[in-house]
């Protein structure tokens, strides 16, 4: 039983969809400005981060074949590391960011220890094991909020700066963030590394024989999703200016688990753009009736039936219908 | 922390286990003759109980409410199989659990819709709702000594069907052997709607008999779905007697832990401190047991041969 | 002359008529848990407050009133994101809301500092009340910890000898374990924290039941409180030991606990009995509206909200762009409540009586019942640490 995932074929004019993804994410905020500009702002950012987090996911599920089914741990813990500081009135990113990301690499690399000596289901589930057990933690910390969370006094600044104080200064530092992510995992994907990495997902007994250290590899690609999951998280506390116990609970790694596969797993910017889907879908649907999931589940269930490679699977099979004519 | 209290605390835990156990039962079947990951089963669990109090508002009868609920799941839930998870069967488990998360949030707001969100119950048929006395001013109910008893009714019925019956011969080929016992001329697909058919009764059992408990409300079936997973992962998949032992094992801790946690904790630290940190760990401490069984035994406690 | 006056009161109509339609709507926002387990609660505010305008004929403050309802699915950021499309996108001038503790915390910052008011029909944590304290922040239900005070101060008058207390593992059950020990001097024969959310009590029943106490004392609300009761009853504890509450026998959930409750206890500000014309007439509007529901406290403490605004917007002739001026009219709390005496403090709680509730059988349903004055135009004990004057 082993779990194939079925990764798109690379296909040729890839380069373009990438190129507009970042291009409209850009160019949003001068839409945003004619309208309700903080909300947008506000949403836009929530769909980058998740967009960072959702990456981090795609590129270990994807790529890899670990499906993780504790990813928002990573997302509570670099939210959590942004919040216990500020609590503490210690709000400077040249601090706060890295020990986030080094909190996050920590976890991943104690946890991915343990996770990646099981396969298929059975890491699922031991990966949703370390998720609760987390989120339990965080729930007991009443110093902080408890199960309540607890609100950030201050966004991060750097060198004392308050950099992302504004709406607009904080929306383009998470996109720099997100092209960087995006940009370092492309790199990863396609190095030596990347190579042994996924061939350790489709033949992990050939890969072995030829003399690699799969678990090595995989552990170190489970540090590194996890990293970028904590940069999620601490992003995400600075654009919520809150945390709790809540952005790590099972229910939130679904939710990112779905994005991946809305988007099209294995393509790195499929996981953005099924983060937007899944974000701006759930605030639209959320306008019309409140009972939005009665619409959003069975659509769920059409892009499994229908939409093999999620949207953009979709979108592609559409494209070359009609070139065809 | 007398004795007496751990007998009632230890009765808490089977009860719970069983419970467990029913769900988690049709949980691995399903999982191990058909590798389909049905994350809609905590909805059908679901549906039991909002069944029951359906028709026993209508006849006012437990036993019918009972079996008319049964009757009604199994149809729902084999509509649900032939319009959508039959076409899941030979996709990747991440598709399966993307399209039953998407019935889960279908089905969790539809019975809002239907039933209102605020909770029904349902009432302990009157022979069974008086207390037994334990010990001196400790008291028993009746009902969940009924749970145990069914439950552990439905585990030997299991066992019989499965290691006596000729189907349950073929879900146990089926378990570790798929491919041959369809290359055998088995009809397969019709085997998997039995066992489809027969794991949605078992769930919609134990939300029958858990709704005179428990407060039959939208999304019940989730945080027992993720126990039921925990329980069939640490069973090791498609293992009966695994999910059995597991389900005991889960009830047993996870019970046992919330009750005593507070006081062992007390015996390193002070109350305050035990207060707040105990019910933490006793959340914890399935997820503990988890994580370490899989460290140890990577496949659960009772592997199926041949995967 | 009699002409002339309905003439003259005609113009006047029409003219007032014309003054209010060329007004803009009034736009209220709501933020509450709709979908979940706990919508049932979220609901109840919901209906609350629709019913405030219903009975309005659809205005506040001789505005037509617009609402934006959004449901923050008890998740904190969602619940952030939600507050911030209100804000900015629907640009209302209140949000009314939210059900939990937690979402409260979440949106204050983003509803607040944008300049719009935040009433609170529920969720009235201590922070707020006493440090934290915020001028655009009003709230018409209670600071959280006193309906168990209420509870404390009557398990203390009563003599009980040794109550059992038990609340779910998170701030407002610590809160609340706290504000019922303020008052009670007794034995406590064991605090008991549960995890949020947890369904079966067997562990914890079988503890009442070794410690031999006089009374149980509880916080679990929602769905949580329906099982505890259920089981309760069950266990045949009922007979011997008393039932002392908060928000977990109440309209919302009685419904599902029915004769499981009867005679239980709970600490509360109001009940649908609660002998004024006002709220007989309010609890009747309730049921009709709604397929025969009983309001619960959520529902009540929502048409309050509405009245409240209602009522500034009167004194401030329906406007609302001066803050300043809109600010000390809520202040005042310029509306007769449906619970009778009502202010303000400096920290914009509620100075309120307070009750102890029995549940009782009316017809076929079953509702809370007023047994008792607790406590007269009761202060939170928060409002010393509010910078507010």
């Amino acid at each position: 039983m082993s779990l194939s995932v079925t990764a798109l074929p690379r296909a040729r004019n890839y380069e373009a969809l990438p190129i507009a993804i970042f291009l409209v994410l850009a160019l949003a905020p001068l839409a945003a400005s004619f309208g309700a500009e903080t909300y947008l702002l506000g949403l836009f950012t929530r769909v980058m981060i998740y967009g960072i987090a959702a990456l981090a996911l795609d590129f270990i599920c994807g790529y890899g074949g670990l499906v993780s089914f504790g990813h928002a741990a990573f997302v509570g813990i670099g939210a959590y590391t942004a919040g216990i500081f500020s609590a503490h009135g210690i709000t400077d990113m040249a601090i706060t960011l890295p020990v986030a990301l080094i909190v996050s690499a920590l976890f991943a690399w104690l946890t991915g220890t343990v996770c990646l000596r099981t396969k298929s289901v059975y890491f699922i589930m031991i990966t949703l094991a370390f998720g609760q057990m987390i989120y339990f933690v965080a729930g007991s910390l009443s110093p902080y909020g408890g199960d309540d969370g607890m609100t950030l006094k201050l966004r991060s600044t750097l060198f004392g700066f308050p950099v992302l104080q504004n709406d607009r200064a904080l929306y383009y530092a998470v996109l720099a963030f997100l092209l960087v992510s995006y940009l370092l995992l492309r790199a990863i994907v396609s190095s030596r590394f990347g190579r042994v990495f996924r061939g350790a997902r489709d033949n992990p007994t050939r890969m072995a024989t030829i003399g690699y250290d799969v678990f090595r590899y995989q552990r170190v690609a489970y540090v590194i999703a996890g990293c970028l999951g904590g940069l999620a998280g601490f992003l995400l506390a600075n654009a919520t200016e809150f945390v709790s116990p809540s952005f790590m609970s099972w229910q939130r790694s679904g939710e990112l688990i779905i994005m991946v596969l809305f988007g099209g797993i294995g393509t790195l910017h499929g996981a953005i753009v099924g983060a937007a889907a899944f974000l701006l879908l759930e605030d639209m649907l959320g306008g019309i009736t409140e009972n939005w999931k009665l619409i959003f589940g069975p659509m769920l269930v059409l892009i499994v039936l229908f939409a093999r490679g999620g949207l953009l699977g979709l979108a592609q099979s559409v494209w070359e219908r009609l070139r065809r004519g | 922390m007398s004795f007496t209290l751990l007998i009632v605390q230890t009765l808490n835990g089977l009860q719970f286990g069983v419970l467990l156990f029913l769900i988690a039962a049709g949980l691995t079947l399903v999982f191990g003759v058909m590798d389909f990951i049905n994350l809609a089963h905590g909805v059908q669990y679901m549906l039991g109980a909002y069944l029951a109090v359906m028709f026993y508002a209508l006849t006012g009868n437990f036993l019918i409410a009972l079996i008319a609920a049964l009757a009604a799941a199994l149809l729902l839930g084999l509509l649900l199989e032939f319009t959508v998870f039959r076409h899941l069967y030979d996709r990747d488990h991440l598709e399966q659990v993307i399209a039953t998360f998407g019935i889960i949030l279908f089905l969790n707001q539809g019975v809002k819709v239907v039933w209102g969100a605020a909770p029904l119950s349902l009432p302990i048929p009157d022979m069974f709702s008086g207390t037994i006395v334990l010990s001196p001013g400790i008291l028993y109910p009746v009902w969940r000594l009924m749970i145990i008893g069914s439950g552990l009714a439905v585990a030997l019925l299991l066992y019989l069907l499965v290691s006596r019956t000729r189907v349950g011969m073929l879900v146990r080929a089926g378990a570790t052997h798929a491919r041959i016992v369809s290359a055998l001329g088995v009809d397969i697909r019709r085997l998997f709607m039995i066992v489809f058919g027969f794991g949605t009764m078992l769930a919609a059992f134990a939300g029958v008999m858990i709704a005179p408990i428990l407060s039959v409300e939208p999304g019940m079936g989730d945080s027992v779905l993720i126990l039921a997973f925990v329980v069939i992962v640490i069973g090791g998949i498609g293992s009966m007697r695994g999910a059995f032992i597991a389900a005991l094992l889960i009830g047993l801790v996870d019970t046992l832990g919330r009750s005593f946690a507070i006081d062992i904790l007390r015996l390193v630290m002070p109350p305050s401190p035990a207060r707040t940190v105990g019910p933490a760990i006793a959340s914890m401490l399935i997820y503990v047991l988890m994580a370490l069984v899989l460290y140890f035994r990577p496949a659960g406690l009772f592997p199926a041969k041949g995967r | 002359m009699n002409k002339l006056l309905s003439s003259v009161a005609a113009i006047a109509l029409i003219g007032a008529a014309g003054a209010a339609q060329a007004q803009e709507k009034l736009k209220i926002g709501v933020v509450t848990t709709l979908s979940g387990p706990a919508a049932v609660l979220g609901q109840q505010l919901r209906n609350g407050l629709q019913l405030a305008i219903k009975d309005n004929g659809g205005k506040l403050g001789g505005r037509e009133v617009e609402l934006f309802v959004q449901d923050d699915e008890l998740k904190p950021d969602v619940a952030v994101s939600k507050a911030k499309a209100l804000i900015d996108r629907d640009k209302v001038d209140f949000v009314v809301g939210p059900i939990f503790s937690n979402i409260l915390v979440a949106i204050m910052k983003p509803v607040t500092e944008s300049g719009a008011f935040l009433i609170s029909p529920n969720a009235g944590t201590s922070n707020f009340a006493g440090k934290d304290c915020n001028p655009n922040f009003f709230v018409t239900s209670y600071q959280n910890d006193q309906n168990h005070e209420v509870m404390g101060k009557y398990a203390q008058d009563a003599g009980l000898k040794k109550v059992f207390i038990m609340a779910p593992n998170y701030p407002a059950g610590k809160d609340s374990l706290a504000g019922f020990k303020r008052f009670y001097k007794g034995e406590v024969a064991d605090e008991v924290y549960v995890p949020l959310g947890q369904l079966d009590y067997s562990a914890e029943l079988s503890k009442i039941a070794a410690s031999g106490s006089d009374a149980v004392f509880v916080f679990l609300p929602g769905g949580m409180g329906v099982n505890f009761v259920k089981q309760f009853r069950q266990a045949g504890l009922a007979d011997k030991v008393k039932f002392l509450s908060a928000f977990t026998v109440d309209e919302s959930t009685l419904p599902a606990q029915k004769e499981a409750a009867l005679g239980f206890f709970g600490g509360a500000n109001w009940a649908p009995d609660l002998n004024n014309a006002q709220n007989k007439k309010f609890v009747a509007a309730y049921e009709a509206e709604y397929n025969g529901a009983i309001p619960a406290t959520y529902a009540f403490q929502a048409y309050d909200a509405g009245l409240l605004i209602d009522g500034a917007l009167k004194a401030t002739g329906g406007k609302t762009d001066n803050k300043d001026a809109l600010r000390a009219a809520l202040a005042k709390a310029p509306f007769t409540s449906l619970r009778g005496a009502f202010k303000f403090n400096t920290n914009h709680y509620p100075i309120q009586d307070f009750y102890q509730v029995k549940v009782v059988q009316v017809g076929d349903k079953f509702a809370t019942s007023i047994d008792k004055k607790v406590f007269s135009d009761y202060a939170d004990p928060h409002v010393k640490d509010c910078a507010m004057k």
